[in-house]
């Protein structure tokens, strides 16, 4: 049952084959069988997962099911749900029951999806290892002593290990595509605006957009129907129409034109990384789509952009955790500035008061025009390079990493090499475009992912190439084989 | 040039997160070296472009000045660290 896609899930509980209970009972029982060693959740709400179970099982009954109906989801710890602790990774948030849903959680619900429970990340989604999580890190499932990528690294282990068929995530600057890439699922971030960020709690709010994860391109499409869609409740959701993904995934790539950067096969790629890339690209070519050389000049400065915008914007979202309204407070505060700084020393992890502080003098008067206008101009041009390649091509593609999983522990000592993990996702966020990345083979045993980047709300097209490159390989397919055995040992 | 201990220091006091005597040292190093990352974005011509705040350079809709939200005073409160007759508590901030 666990091995099962969200696809395939949907059709056999429309037909009868099983029950959303029977669905739900048996990824309950694997979460509780191997989690103990991925830890890739947080929170696990069995009795309101059985109870959501048994009701979707009447909607299926009643005839009144949606393709999310009784589908077993799990959700990032930073999408709020009422009544059960979203920790965002952070101690702060310990304690936090959350007195709404987000949007993104109202929607799952309203489709008759279960949640099985909140998956672990790195601490307010900064990170690329998931090891900043109060929680410990999540484990990936192909070599449970490396990194399942972060900050979406307990969604993609999760899915990867088959404790859900699918998950939802948040992307920054890489936390959806990157952990997707290193557990061998398929993860999509959509355009900045097209998921409502309603009760998802803020990182940088230019940046960050909610999307799915799943094994494969048509299981995205399912839950981005859901997903998508303006919301007014969030002023910064598009107005434009979200769209049927999952509509014409099978029509022939003929006539496609992929662009390929020369900036994302660069020397810091590793080469058996860069070799199965390739060998995808060349798949798609065999398809009828054209691959093209090009350029992304400004490309490698998305890192510096990117470290002055994030940090910025996140010391200001985070100015609100202090200790008053919700969440942690320190023990006998003295005075309010007392409460105030010890609240948020005790209460967030290293990695967070690093970026607060970075952002915080950033912002400093002096420091503003040197540091912050200056990135978001240079955000201008990094954007620009993307309009001009898409008078050229249709799609860009490139590797989603410099290389597959890292050891646990190997980067989290050195803030700068961890940043550079996220070179080739970083841009499309500063930029708003959508991408996905997908499974294109393995190296060494572990996976590796291709990162297709479109035009602004060109989603259908990413799940269409992405549909059409699953339909011809079994990279998606492959499951790692081991967490069983290493739970039991 | 590389930031100093007090200007952490200062910029600590601003973002209201106390750091240690122990670890003032750590903290800026790293911090040094993350800006030191960024500065080379100084060497970029961005003469005449204007900077990017959204990246659909799109504006905030406006709504009318209603009320949509019911008051959930009681709920918001509920999570609360320390409240009494629906304030929240804090240390005293005037003798």
């Amino acid at each position: 049952m666990y091995d099962k896609s969200v696809a395939e899930l949907s059709q056999g509980l429309r037909e009868g084959q099983f029950s959303s209970l029977e669905v739900t009972r048996s990824f309950l029982d694997r979460i509780a069988a191997l989690d103990g060693n991925l830890n890739s959740f947080i929170s696990v709400d069995e009795g309101a997962a059985l109870r959501a179970a048994e009701d979707a099982d009447r909607r299926l009954a009643a005839g009144d099911a949606t393709a999310l109906t009784g589908i077993p989801v799990a959700h990032k710890d930073i999408f709020c749900t009422e009544g059960l602790r979203t920790s965002c990774g952070s101690r702060m948030l310990d304690n936090f029951i959350p007195p709404y849903d987000a949007t993104v959680i109202h929607r799952f619900k309203r489709a008759g999806a279960v949640m099985l429970g909140k998956t672990n990340m790195d601490e307010f989604a900064m990170g690329s290892s998931n090891e900043t999580s109060y929680y410990g890190p999540a484990r990936n499932p192909w070599d449970t002593q490396r990194v399942p990528g972060g900050s979406s690294g307990g969604s993609a282990a999760a899915v990867a290990g088959r404790l859900t068929p699918a998950a939802t995530g948040t992307d920054t600057g890489g936390s959806i595509r990157q952990p997707a890439a290193l557990c061998g699922i398929t993860g999509l971030k959509p355009t900045y605006g097209r998921v409502s960020r309603l009760g998802m709690i803020a990182f940088a709010s230019s940046l960050d957009q909610g999307g799915p994860m799943a094994r494969s391109a048509l299981d995205c499409a399912l839950l981005l129907n859901t997903m998508a869609g303006h919301d007014p409740q969030d002023s910064t959701s598009s107005t434009v129409p979200a769209e049927d993904y999952s509509e014409g995934l099978d029509r022939p790539l003929d006539g496609l034109r992929i662009g390929l950067p020369s900036q994302y096969f660069n020397e810091g790629l590793d080469t058996a990384t860069g070799e199965r890339v390739r060998a995808a690209l060349t798949e798609l070519q065999s398809q009828g789509a054209t691959l093209v050389e090009v350029s992304l000049p400004n490309s490698a400065l998305s890192i510096p952009a990117y470290y002055i915008i994030a940090p910025a914007e996140a010391s200001t979202n985070l100015s609100r955790f202090d200790g008053v309204r919700y969440g942690y407070r320190c023990q006998d505060p003295v005075d309010l500035q007392d409460l105030y700084s010890r609240t948020r020393a005790e209460g967030f992890g290293e990695e967070v008061k690093r970026r607060i502080l970075v952002g915080t003098y950033a912002l400093s008067a002096g420091y503003y025009d040197a540091y912050y206008k200056k990135a978001q101009q240079v955000r201008r041009l990094i954007k620009q390079d993307f309009m001009d390649c898409f008078e050229a091509v249709d799609v860009i593609a490139g590797p989603t990493t410099i290389g597959p999983a890292f050891a646990l522990g190997a980067k989290i000592d050195n803030p700068i090499a961890m940043y550079l993990e996220d070179v080739y996702t970083l841009a499309v966020n500063l930029a708003g475009l959508p991408a996905l990345s997908l499974p294109a083979g393995f190296v060494g045993g572990l996976p590796v992912g291709l990162q297709l980047i479109g035009r602004h709300f060109d989603e259908s097209r990413l799940l269409h190439v992405a549909h059409r490159f699953q339909q011809a390989t079994d990279w998606h397919l492959r499951a790692p084989d081991t967490i069983g055995s290493e739970a039991a040992r | 040039m590389a930031i100093k201990e007090d200007e952490i220091e200062k910029i600590a006091e601003l973002a209201r997160i106390r750091i240690s005597e122990g670890e003032i040292g750590q903290v800026t190093r790293r911090i040094a070296e993350i800006l030191h990352m960024v500065d080379q974005l100084q060497a970029i011509d961005t003469h005449e472009v204007e900077p990017m705040a959204n990246p659909l350079d799109a504006n905030q809709r406006l709504r009318p000045d209603t009320v949509t939200e019911d008051n959930r005073r009681d709920s918001f409160q509920a999570i609360a660290p320390a409240t009494e007759n629906g304030l929240y508590l804090v240390p005293k901030v005037i003798e």
